[in-house]
Order: C-alpha cells, then structure tokens, then sequence
C-alpha cells in the first residue's frame, strides 16, 4: 500500500523562520528521510513554494474561473495530486481546465510551483 | 531549535497582527507597544506550561488590551488592579476573540498599522526606523546598527517619528477601498525603502544590513497575503526576492563590488529566483502592469540568463521603455542606457545619458557609468574626470574602491568593461 504524507503548517510561523532556521529544519527532515530513502521505501519529496505563489482553478455550474491563492473551500478536502512540467502558469492553467471539464463534478485545482523536488525510487 | 524557540517563532509572526489591533484600541503607538511587550512576557510565562493557545495573535490582544486599559486606569487614579483571575482566565474569551477576528479585521489593522508608520510627513528615513520598531519589533540596537548611528541617534529618531505621529492625527477608522489602494501603495513604498536601506548599505558579504532586506522580504509576503490578487505587490514581492537573491556574489572575497556580468551566477539562491518567477507569471495574467512588475520582469531576464552573454537586453531595453512611461525618471533612463550601450555600443548609450547631467550631476552612477562609456569610446580624460566625480559621491567604501580600480585600469591599459548600475 502506498500512502501519501501530506505536510501542513502555519505559513505565518514558517515564513518567520529565518534561513539558518529554515536550513536546519530542512536538514533534520533530510536526516529523517535518509533512513527511508535507504530502505527503499521513500518515493518523490515535494516541497511547495508559499501560499503566495498558488493559483486556484475553481469549477463551479460549468464555469472555470481563476483565483490568486489557495482557496479551496473548507468543505473540499484533497483527493489526490498531479506532478506536471509547464512552461507557464497559463500552461498550466490549460491543463487544469481540461481535468476540470472532465470531472464532472465542482471542485478546485490549487496549483501550487514546487520549491523542490526529489524524485526518489520506489520498487513497483 | 530550542524548547522555547517555537514561542520566539509564534510573538514575531503574530507582531503584525497584534500590534495592529492594540494600536486601534489605544490609538497611541507607545501604549500598544508596551501593552504587546506585556502580553509577550506573560506569554513567555504561560505558554511553556499550557501550550500554544490556539491563536496566538487573538491571545495577545487579549492580554495586551487587558494589561494596557490597566495601564491606563492607573496613569488616570491610583485604582485596585483587577483580580489576576480575571486577566488570566482566557480559555472561552480567547477563542470567542478568535472567531471574532477574522481574516479581514486582521487585513485592516496590519495594513493600518504600516499605513501609520509609512506617514507621508515623516521622512523616510523616519518612516523606515519606525516600520522596523513597531512592524517587525526589531530592537533600537539593531535598528541603529543597520543605519550604522548610534543607539541613542536611533532612539531619538524613533521618539521622534512617534511624536510627529500622534500630532498628525491618525485616521483610525477602517478605510474604503479608494483609501485602502492609496494606502496599500505607500506602504508597498515603505517596505521597499526597508530592502533597499539594506541593500544599499551592505558592504561585505556578511553584512548585517542583509536582516534588513530579509525583513522587508517577510513584509512584502505579509502583504500579498492580506492582498493576495494585488499584481504590483506580487511584482514588489518578485522584485525583492530577485535583488537579494545576488547577495551572495555581489561581493567578493575581499568585499569588493562584482558587477553583475561579472557574478558567479551559481551563488544566487536558486529558491528565491523559482518563487519570485512564479510571482511574476501570476502577475502577468492581470494584464495591469506597474512599476514593480516591470521591474521585477527585468531583473528575472537577468535572472534567467544562465551566463550574461545571453541576457535579452533587447526585451530588457523595452521593458525600461515601458518604465520610462509609468513612471518617468532620469534614473531609469540611466539605467536603460546599460542595455542601450549593449545593444548599440558605448555611443548610442552616451547620447541617452549626456542630457541627465544637469538633474543627475549628484548622483554617483551616473557619473560612474558616464566614465565606463566614455572609456569605452577611448576619451580616457574625460572619463577620468568622470571617475573622480563619482569617487567623491560614494557613499560606502565598496563603491568608491570600485571606481579607484577603473582609474588604476585607466592608467595601466585602455579598456575594461563597463560599470553598469549593478542594481537592476
């Protein structure tokens, strides 16, 4: 069974941090996934950019429209999540307007650019 | 990080919010101050033992309003402090207070507070001590550190900006939406003299100056987080990340200038450059250019350029055109005659600048560009007398051995390349 680890904190406390602090978080985390990383037990790492840099794709009544930041509904919780190579948000956007049109239900696609990302190796 | 750290963590990212809120009770910046500075020591006190409360913000309102009406009722007559029960029983009224203040309570008092303290009748030097002091809450010391004066020149500017504050009269109400994007462009201003404070009195890799540009970074985000669908507080915010993301080559060893073409591309910070470009495409889409935005969009083709020979200095020149139209100034003329000297030669780029003498005869770039064009052409004497005028504008020692080294260059070999206004 694989699972999906999915981190959240308060971007106001992590946004405060500063790079020393940041860097030591960031290095104990790597530490932590060393051991899984060697077990091979541990697929990609994604760290996301801030809040500031995500754009939401809502789909409501068979309309799509475009929103700066991250705001899904409180009600809607994350079902699952794509990695894609764009060149440009509008890209992007694109692609997230056909998954949308292929779902028939309402929902939003949050897209949020990586900080960083480890692909990792995971026997299938 | 320590046991305690997380609470340090927790009293600075909630400052903003608190601060906010306590100024509009009290609307005094010196009461709001010590009554947050009161409810910081009773959090430092509370908290190891019962946790973080569920909104640290909310809870040192609540402290702060609490600790500073005291204040007042015994400023005003000897009067019996309220039951310590009182002020400590927080568990319902804190989360009553949380729910109360919402998102756009916050929005208002953060962005009333840096309205406050970028006053217009301050000067900016003013505007920014005081930002640092109740905004960010760095102490005078590091304040003063940063504008290299003494604690106690420090201090009285601070005491003085507040004084000048509160005879002003603040308008405390919630503003309107007109008020609210003239405000929000004052304060974008404010934050951008924070970085550039930083920026400009960096003189060594290590410079603590560098605190400052981090701050004003943490501010831009603040903002665009109040105001996330604003496109010029996402260009400020690209453009802030953008110039500190060189920090760290543009300086050498000995804590000589390296101009941009010159720096070890490899040493900017990768992170900063990928968030500021993604901040820009988001921008882009409002198709509601301004000065930040095109800014920004300059300095990410310079970011984008994996080695300087394949910088688009064409796109570079139309987007200082597009800026020459927002907002018209000698300065960005100056600087579009780097990428005009790019693409059509030292000549062309002398023809741009000669007109800006008389409004930039001050002003050390323009002198020190003026040289490195004339250099170029080879009339050595002239951009000598360039130099030396430049040397005697130099307001850090990093810039003046700079142009000393163009005059050694000068005398041994003819032709190096250019000063180009490294910031931009």
């Amino acid at each position: 069974m694989l699972y999906a680890v999915l981190c959240y904190n308060d971007e106001s406390v992590t946004s405060a941090w500063s790079k020393e602090e940041d860097d030591k978080v960031m290095r104990d985390l790597t530490a932590v996934q060393r051991k899984y990383v060697e077990a091979g037990k541990l697929g990609p790492v994604a760290r996301l950019l801030p809040t500031t840099a995500a754009t939401t794709l809502r789909h409501a009544t068979g309309e799509t429209i475009v929103i700066d930041g991250p705001f899904a509904e409180t009600k809607e919780q994350l079902l699952g999540f794509y990695l894609i190579d764009c060149g440009s948000l509008d890209e992007v956007l694109d692609f997230a307007r056909e998954l949308s049109s292929a779902n028939p239900s309402s929902g939003s696609y949050e897209i949020r650019p990586l900080a960083l990302f480890k692909p990792g190796e995971l026997p299938s | 990080m320590t046991d305690t750290a997380w609470i340090d963590l927790a009293l600075v990212s909630a400052r903003p919010q608190a601060m906010g809120a306590l100024l509009r009770y009290f609307r005094n910046l010196d009461l709001a101050e010590e009554a947050f500075q009161e409810a910081c020591l009773r959090a430092l006190k509370t908290w190891p033992k019962s946790g973080p409360p569920r909104d640290p913000a909310a809870w040192l309102i609540f402290v702060g309003r609490n600790s500073g009406i005291d204040k007042v009722r015994r400023q005003a007559r000897e009067t019996a402090l309220p039951p310590e029960e009182i002020l400590s029983d927080l568990e319902d009224r804190e989360s009553e207070l949380a729910d109360r203040l919402d998102g756009s309570h916050y929005r208002d008092d953060i962005l009333r507070l840096l309205f406050v303290c970028s006053n217009p009748t301050l000067p900016a030097t003013q505007q920014i001590a005081l930002a640092l002091r109740i905004v960010s809450g760095l102490s005078v010391r590091q304040i003063a550190r940063a504008f290299l004066v003494s604690e106690a020149a420090m201090e009285q500017r601070i005491t003085r900006a507040k004084a000048r504050v509160a005879a002003a009269g603040i308008p405390f109400e919630t503003p309107d939406a007109a008020d609210r994007a003239e405000r929000l462009a004052a304060v974008a201003t404010m934050i951008y003299l924070v970085f550039n404070e930083g920026y400009s009195a960096m003189n060594g890799p290590e410079g603590v100056s560098a605190d400052l540009c981090d701050e004003a970074i943490r501010l831009s985000r603040l903002l665009l987080r109040l105001f996330p669908a604003e496109p010029e507080i996402m260009g400020l915010a690209a453009l802030l990340l953008l110039q500190h993301s060189r920090a760290r080559a543009r300086f050498d060893a000995h804590g000589a200038i390296v101009l941009l073409e010159d720096q070890d591309r490899r040493l900017w910070n990768k992170g900063m450059i990928t968030e500021a470009l993604a901040m820009i495409d988001k921008a882009m889409r409002h198709r509601r250019p301004g000065p930040y935005q095109v800014q920004a969009a300059i300095a990410a083709l310079h970011a984008r350029a994996e080695r300087p020979e394949l910088t688009d200095w064409e796109e570079i020149d139309l987007l200082y055109q597009a800026l020459e139209r927002l907002q018209p100034s000698p300065v960005v003329t100056l600087n579009r005659a780097v990428a005009v000297s790019k693409r059509e030669g030292p000549e062309a780029a002398l023809a741009l600048v000669e007109p800006l003498g008389e409004r930039l005869s001050g002003y050390f770039y323009y002198h020190g560009l003026r040289g490195a064009l004339l250099k170029q052409t080879g009339r050595v004497g002239e951009a000598r007398i360039a130099f030396d005028r430049a040397i005697a504008l130099a307001t850090n020692a990093a810039e003046a051995a700079y142009i000393r080294m163009q005059l050694d260059h000068l005398a041994a070999e003819p032709g190096r390349p250019d000063l180009v206004a490294e910031k931009q």
